[in-house]
């Protein structure tokens, strides 16, 4: 499937009804390759159905959701595995796609998670298994990523480190990504486009462009915007994956 | 060879074993064991309409187990009651229909004791065809299916996100099931056929680590029950079908002993 402007996937004035009740309504947006879309909002303004939108996840909605690849990684918000499945790390890397054994090391060297091959899926922690689902995803090698709230649980540091990975996923494999944050402030320096959901689309553009917007401060209050606002323009040093600050070289 | 009954009950009950023991992991893992009991009650009315129409009756029981389950999937999606309480209503409406439409036949002879509980000695060259046959073509499909419906097991929205099509395959693993069902019940009964689906998995979970281990450990447990079950029954006169599930039983106690050292270490 070829596009000349390498869309991934583009909504269309989307929206989902579940029960007589609006989940999220009148959403367009557009992921292409080698960029990251970042959906920011309160709980329960949508961020999940949207991505879920994207995905395809829902039979009936309104507007349209229209694909131009099938190489698509989902990592999901929170994922339960039965106790009656015994399940290694290993064999969750090959769940929906066959993997050689390097392409298995590979993608869990990078996300600090090589030790965790032959453990039992349940007995992880929750951040070990966020990087475990990270991983899984990367492994994949997808056209099209789509991570809902890939840090929760991953502790501070980790989760600088994940970010800085999610940005370096997207331009080495220069694939599409939607993510999904709570942590405003890492998130936007790495996005090149924000879309600021409540429901419907409150405001989009630039990490720079939604921190300016009057909406988002009022939804998110000053104060956070603020930081936010602040933190873009500050931005001069990386975070390293142990967690120390290196001066960027100007 | 052939002509010893004993044989050929060894022969079926293999057979039955190989396709039961990867099918049944999937039962334990995806909660179906309720289903499955569903899908046999109803075999009930496929054996009745056997009788009544003189279709061969592994394909009649087919014909309606595949029916009460496409009927459970749109109910599941029409109503709001719980999957439990719809299986509890299909499973025994469709049992009680079949023995109305038996009482109505009260003109035929008809054995229920072998029906409920199965008669594996009684099996002639066709039924060892039938579950030789029909256990490769399952085991076939299911080895094809395999990869798209253990994703949708482990997690269903991930596997549909990733393009793994999860509702065709839970339909099509639902067919499955209810050909398992149609060619094991003239041999272990209608009653016993979902234990012989659920023991020696719950067995092998006991034992396993992860998804092969377990369904290689499932099979095994299953030939093991079928052997010593079949052994029992001809040395003690027992039961043939009750003897199986109970030999499958005392696998699964044993097997216990397993997870309890395990459980200590890991403590």
């Amino acid at each position: 499937m070829t596009n000349k402007n390498d869309t991934l996937v583009k909504l269309e004035n989307a929206g989902v009804l579940v029960n007589d009740k609006w989940l999220v309504r009148g959403v367009s947006l557009e992921i292409k390759k080698g960029k990251i879309i970042t959906l920011i909002g309160p709980n329960g303004s949508g961020k999940s159905t949207t991505a879920k939108i994207t995905l395809g996840l829902y039979k009936k909605i309104e507007g349209s959701v229209e694909k131009f690849t099938d190489k698509i990684a989902y990592v999901p918000q929170k994922i339960n595995i039965d106790w009656t499945l015994p399940i290694r790390v290993n064999d969750f890397m090959n769940l929906t796609s066959t993997l050689k054994n390097n392409e298995i090391d590979s993608a869990l060297e990078i996300t600090g998670t090589p030790h965790l091959k032959n453990k039992d899926l349940k007995s992880l922690s929750g951040g070990e298994f966020q990087r475990v689902l990270m991983a899984r995803a990367i492994a994949k090698k997808p056209e099209l990523l789509v991570l809902d709230e890939p840090v929760q649980g991953v502790d501070f540091n980790g989760e600088i480190a994940l970010y800085e990975l999610i940005k370096k996923i997207s331009d080495t494999l220069n694939c599409g990504i939607l993510l999904i944050s709570h942590n405003l402030h890492v998130v936007m320096s790495k996005t090149d486009h924000v879309v600021c959901l409540n429901g419907h689309v409150c405001c989009s553009g630039t990490p720079l462009d939604v921190a300016n917007n009057e909406k988002y401060q009022e939804l998110f209050g000053k104060d956070i915007s603020k930081i936010l606002s602040v933190y873009e323009h500050s931005h001069d040093h990386i975070h390293k994956i142990d967690g120390t600050i290196e001066k960027k070289e100007n | 060879m052939l002509d010893d009954f004993f044989v050929r009950a060894l022969l079926v009950g293999i057979g039955m074993a190989l396709v039961t023991g990867p099918l049944g992991c999937f039962v334990v893992w995806r909660r179906l064991s309720f289903f499955g009991d569903t899908l046999a009650h109803s075999a009930l009315l496929g054996v009745t309409l056997s009788y009544t129409t003189e279709i061969n009756m592994a394909l009649s029981v087919f014909v309606i187990s595949s029916i009460v389950a496409l009927i459970l999937l749109k109910l599941q999606k029409k109503t709001n009651l719980p999957a439990d309480a719809l299986l509890g209503l299909l499973a025994h409406s469709s049992l009680a229909i079949g023995l109305v439409v038996i009482g109505l036949l009260a003109t035929i002879r008809f054995d229920l004791m072998g029906l409920l509980f199965g008669d594996i000695l009684a099996v002639n060259v066709n039924d060892i065809a039938v579950v030789w046959i029909g256990g490769a073509i399952i085991l076939i499909v299911l080895k094809i299916i395999w990869k798209p419906l253990f994703a949708s097991t482990v997690n269903y929205e991930l596997a549909e996100a990733e393009g793994m099509n999860p509702e065709k395959y839970n339909a099509i693993f639902t067919i499955l099931l209810a050909a398992i069902i149609a060619i094991s019940i003239k041999m272990v009964g209608l009653l016993l056929i979902t234990g012989m689906l659920i023991i020696p998995a719950a067995m092998a979970r006991n034992l396993s680590d992860n998804p092969n281990q377990m369904v290689i450990f499932s099979i095994i447990g299953g030939l093991l029950s079928v052997i010593i079950g079949l052994f029992a029954s001809l040395e003690i006169n027992t039961p043939s079908g009750p003897s199986i599930i109970t030999s499958g039983l005392i696998l699964f106690i044993l097997s216990l002993t397993k997870i309890k050292k395990k459980s200590q270490l890991n403590n």
